[in-house]
């Protein structure tokens, strides 16, 4: 420790005596003295006196986060090499909280199917604050500071005493490394208690993978904000992933059982009926829906997409994002001689053109600059010329290779397999910047279903993948759904609030730097430029559902107009033939066809955007929009949502410099019909009661509203279309 | 169909033997008529169904809009307007189920040659719809207005249909009835009186030794006992009619019959309430809702005898008979003062203010506080002396 000017004078140490007094019994400090207690401040002690801030601040968060740190890393780690991810969450209750307001005792195993750590690694990555790959870039990963997983760690230790268990292999075949591992939070240092190589590893898809253990101290709740609410968004958001949650209330039964043999199948990539030979195994012909499913001992998040996210590009520093004092720092710690290479290589969007132009701007009587002024003739008072100059010159918006969205497609795989809903929608809005950082917002929206009508939406929020589950209403995302009309939509919304009515609403941010609103990540800083790209992500789908809503009331209106009008056909009929002779049945099934030819639209199926695309007769418009998936009443939906996406893990965007706003994959020709199903097959309605004379009425019962395909009877609209009932 | 039919004979034919033959006779004609219609209605809809086009057919809209004034003659009368009542119309659909099942019911008792109140064609077309649990018709109300519709479509009158309204109203006097062949001698009908029959058409109803040489009409029946107690149409030569309150179509038709086949002058003794002048209104020149029936309902120079809102002070009444007016009576009778045939009518128009500035009400009834027969031994002859009436 230097004596330099980190001397403090905290009065509270003067117990009397003045300090310079010389002969003064009680001696006050001296810089000697004190400089004898100041130390460096170990980041591992700071954050075991400051956990709150990573997001242990109560026994509930410490397991939520705990789960969630690890997670993210096994997904990141899974691909950055190429591997679709296989995950196990496993909770076991190891004391139960002995009252509600005390922590109970748990032990958390995430096994993964990753790529593995390289026996070196382990105590860095796990055992350290502030170490990772990831706090030195600009790239988009769940990740970004390296604390998560070592914080947990330290959180275990500190409350349960016991290590870290970490098992790993990272070779194929080969033996796992199995560590025990503490944390000395003095020195931030990790102390290796155990330390042996085994053949006690599950077998993963991939052959490599890394378990890791940790036992803390905690509370397993359900609900909102809870370790499985956590696992169901991040299964939303990473539809590409298969998670089996084994929660602690199931996790005694399953201690023995491995994944069953019978659900092995939904562990492979899910594939489309279109899809070639990479689909082969399993599925294949069936437009079934992937979906979350309930075991007696597990949770399966199933896989939805068999494709992976494609692989980001790091990008340098855009200069509009990077501040005063960091340009500072970075021109003292560069490698660079030159200014031009300074700029070349130090940031992104700096042509030789600009430097130029830069370096004469800030260039003085005294001091000329150019691309080639050697940087250590560079003074602080030119740099900060040189800073605002780059501020006020014209550049470029950093490339946006950087960014993967989910991309509409996936996001509605995954909103399918964990909403049920009748409407799906999705936009993905091209990338934008905010301070110099790309970042690129999408949103979702369900609607409709088994969602209960008189409810506030429900938001789902993501930061690259990751879902958020605290501080809804600080964050951005919630902002922007408060600023949308969405009555526009058909859907009401009190004053300053999120909309009511059957609606789950997502929204994702991807981008190179996630702004937080605090290091425990859990809520998307405001700024205009995302707060504006989230609302324009929304109305893009708010108008489908806008679409949707009105075109099925129609529907809706017209099947109960034919219902009114087949009731009284029947009637009708009779009363003539009496009156003219006419023969009943004819008149009658003369005036039915025309009642369905009036309300033919009832019979219609809809499109994206809730416009036609086909009558009951099969003929009409056929439209082609990914951006939107309409499921019948039985629950299935018109196609696998990926359809056409080949199930082999792919990681190259070879072909796409730039991710483009709206991936369309071209679906195969063969997978379109299944998309928009038409409810050829099974006639939309059961042949209604009002029978002709002479003909046996069925039994279905007509009084009961028209089951249109589109409408579930639980729901209800107003006329004017504003409000959603539960009956 | 037609498994809850009630068919109502009606009383005023069960009890003369030789009927059928008789009153098919004079009918027969206007069964066709009706019958024709009935069917080219059906007819219409069947074409339009088998050939894909709407059915649909035209109703007289049968509302104030389409009610016109026809100041020369006196009365209302209905407009030209028509609207069109479709199959494949939500708001019209039952509506026109109900019409053709009305239709059959109505086809059905021309063939059998009966007739069915009202209320026995509520039953006749009353069914729950096969496969529903809907009915045909949720109340009378409902079945009646079908059936008023049916006439206007048809051009029919009621008693073409064969349907027939609960009997309301009572006569005596100087005159003889022939009733479904049976005479009546109205003349002696003791204290109950003759039952004014709701078909008062010529083929069922003949006046014969018509002596009287007007009709008084009173309002309801207690003041009629009244008068029938004291024998007023006997000392005055009259017909004494009553109609509980507002009249009939059945009395109504009786009286218009009387008036204009025998040129018998019609007074009115009604209450002093914006209701009697209402009903009077009712009798001169028809109502909105019958507005195709006026020409055979309306007498243009009937009589408004009393009570007046001067008899107050003209009787020298005591306070107790005042009835305040309400809110609504008020407003009503504001209604009436600007009905087009008041309006231009002064003493009219006094007379409704004279009755909004006392600020009561007065019924027949009220003369009683004076004696007991006041309103037939004073009140009445010396009004009809001095011709102190509004007309």
């Amino acid at each position: 420790m230097t004596d330099t000017p980190r001397r403090k004078r905290p009065s509270s140490k003067a117990k009397g005596a003045p300090a310079d007094s010389p002969g003064g019994k009680p001696a006050r400090a001296t810089a000697e003295t004190m400089a004898a207690k100041q130390r460096e401040i170990s980041v591992s002690e700071f954050f075991a006196k400051n956990r709150h801030l990573l997001g242990f601040d109560n026994p509930r968060k410490a397991l939520l986060t705990t789960v969630k740190e690890a997670v993210d890393n096994s997904l990141d780690a899974c691909e950055e090499a190429g591997i679709l991810p296989d995950l196990e969450v496993r909770i076991e209750e190891l004391v139960a909280p002995p009252s509600p307001t005390k922590p109970g005792r748990y032990r958390i195993t995430i096994l993964d199917n990753g790529p593995g750590i390289v026996r070196r690694q382990i105590e860095n990555i796990f055992g350290k604050l502030l170490y990772g790959s990831k706090f030195h870039r600009l790239k988009m990963s769940r990740g970004q500071q390296g604390i998560g997983i070592s914080a947990a760690g330290m959180y275990g230790l500190m409350t349960t005493g016991r290590p870290m268990l970490i098992t790993t292999r990272s070779k194929k075949g080969k033996p796992a490394h199995h560590l025990e591992l503490a944390m000395d939070t003095s020195k931030n240092k990790p102390e290796v208690t155990v330390d042996i190589e085994t053949e006690e590893f599950p077998d993963t898809s991939s052959g490599t993978g890394t378990r890791v253990v940790i036992e803390l101290e905690g509370r397993y709740v359900r609900g909102k904000a809870s370790v499985e609410a956590y696992l169901e968004q991040t299964a939303i958001a990473n539809p590409h992933a298969e998670i089996v949650f084994i929660p602690p209330d199931k996790a005694s039964s399953a201690e023995d059982a491995d994944i069953a043999e019978g659900e092995q199948s939904s562990l492979l990539p899910h594939s489309s009926p279109a899809s070639d030979s990479a689909s082969s195994a399993v599925n294949d012909g069936s437009a079934s829906v992937v979906r979350t499913t309930e075991h007696a001992d597990r949770i399966i998040y199933p896989r939805a997409v068999g494709e992976l996210p494609p692989e980001t590009a790091e990008i340098k520093p855009h200069p509009y994002g990077v501040e005063l004092g960091s340009f500072l720092r970075m021109i003292k710690q560069t490698e660079e001689k030159q200014l031009a290479g300074f700029f070349k290589n130090e940031f992104c969007r700096v042509p030789p053109a600009t430097v130029s132009e830069i370096a004469k701007a800030a260039s003085t009587k005294t001091l000329t600059l150019t691309g080639q002024t050697y940087i250590s003739r560079v003074d602080h008072a030119a740099a900060e010329r040189l800073y605002r100059a780059l501020q006020d010159s014209k550049l470029r918006a950093p490339p946006t290779d950087c960014l993967a969205p989910i991309g509409v497609r996936t996001m509605l795989a995954g909103m399918l397999k964990g909403v049920k809903a009748e409407f799906y929608a999705a936009s993905t809005r091209s990338p934008a910047v905010y301070r110099g950082n790309p970042f690129q917002i999408e949103a979702a929206i369900a609607f409709g279903g088994d969602l209960p009508g008189d409810q506030q939406a429900r938001v789902i929020r993501f930061a690259n993948r990751v879902p958020l589950l605290y501080q809804q209403s600080s964050c951005a995302a919630f902002k922007s759904i408060v600023e949308t009309s969405w009555r526009n939509y058909g859907m009401s919304q009190p004053k300053g609030g999120a909309p009511v009515g059957p609606l789950v609403v997502m929204i994702h941010m991807a981008s190179v730097w996630v702004p937080f609103t605090s290091e425990s990540k859990e809520a998307i800083a405001d700024y205009d430029d995302i707060r504006k790209e989230m609302r324009l992500a929304l109305q893009e789908c708010g108008r489908k559902l806008g679409t949707y809503v009105r075109r099925r009331q129609r529907m809706k209106r017209e099947s109960e107009k034919r219902d009114v009008f087949e009731r009284y056909i029947g009637e009708i009929a009779k009363s003539c033939e009496a009156l003219t002779g006419a023969a009943a049945a004819e008149v009658y099934d003369a005036l039915l066809k025309q009642a369905k030819r009036r309300t033919e639209i009832a019979d219609a199926v809809l499109d994206e955007d809730g416009k036609i695309i086909a009558f009951a007769d099969g003929n009409g418009r056929l439209d082609d929009d990914d951006g939107v998936i309409i499921v019948g009443p039985d629950g299935e939906p018109p196609s696998p949502p990926a359809g056409g996406t080949p199930a082999k893990p792919t990681t190259s965007r070879s072909d796409a410099e730039a991710p483009a706003p709206k991936r369309k994959p071209k679906r195969p020709a063969a997978a379109k019909p299944a998309t928009k199903q038409p409810p050829t097959g099974k006639p939309r309605k059961k042949p209604r009661g009002h029978a002709p004379p002479g003909k046996k009425p069925s039994s279905a019962d007509p009084t009961a509203p028209a089951p249109s395909h589109k409408s579930k009877p639980r729901m209800r609209l107003s006329p004017d279309g504003t409000l959603f009932e539960v009956a | 169909m037609a498994k809850k039919t009630t068919r109502n004979k009606p009383a005023s034919k069960a009890s003369s033997a030789p009927t059928p033959a008789k009153r098919e006779s004079p009918w027969a004609h206007r069964d066709a008529k009706t019958g024709a219609s009935l069917q080219k209605l059906a007819d219409g809809v069947v074409k339009s169904a088998l050939s894909g086009r709407e059915p649909k057919f035209d109703v007289p809209t049968r509302a104030a809009s389409n009610t016109k004034w026809n100041k020369s003659r006196g009365i209302l009368q209905m407009g030209p307007a028509t609207s069109s009542r479709e199959l494949f119309n939500l708001g019209q659909a039952r509506n026109f189920m109900q019409t053709l099942l009305h239709g059959q019911g109505i086809q059905a008792l021309i063939a059998e040659g009966k007739t069915s109140s009202l209320r026995g064609m509520f039953y006749k077309s009353l069914h729950t719809i096969q496969g529903t649990k809907e009915k045909t018709f949720d109340d009378q109300t409902e079945s009646d207005k079908v059936l008023e519709d049916i006439e206007v479509t048809l051009g029919a009158l009621r008693e073409e249909l064969h349907v027939f309204a609960k009997k309301r109203g009572t006569m005596v006097g100087n005159i003889t009835v022939i009733d479904s062949g049976d005479e009546i001698n109205c003349r002696r009908m003791g204290s109950g009186g003759y039952a004014i029959p709701s078909i008062c058409e010529p083929e069922v109803i003949q006046f014969k030794d018509v002596g009287a040489d007007f009709i008084l009409h009173v309002e309801k029946d207690t003041v009629w006992q009244r008068f029938n107690e004291d024998r007023f149409w006997e000392t005055h030569n009259c017909i004494l009619t009553e109609g509980s309150g507002q009249p009939t179509r059945g009395v109504r038709r009786m009286l218009h019959r009387l008036h204009k086949e025998h040129g018998l002058p019609v007074i009115c003794l009604l209450d002093c309430d914006p209701w009697g002048h209402y009903i009077y209104s009712v009798i001169k020149q028809g109502s909105i809702s019958l507005a195709f029936e006026s020409e055979r309902l309306a007498i243009p120079e009937a009589r408004f005898l009393g009570i007046r809102a001067k008899d107050y002070e003209a009787c020298d009444l005591s306070d107790d008979v005042q009835i305040v007016l309400n809110d609504r009576d008020i407003d009503r009778a504001k209604q009436i003062m600007a009905y087009p045939w008041f309006k231009e009518d002064r003493a009219w128009q006094r007379e409704i203010k004279k009755m909004l500035d006392n600020g009561f009400k007065m019924e027949v009834e009220s003369l009683i506080t004076k004696d007991i027969s006041y309103v037939t031994e004073t009140y009445v002859p010396e009004r009809l002396k001095a011709k102190d009436w509004l007309s």
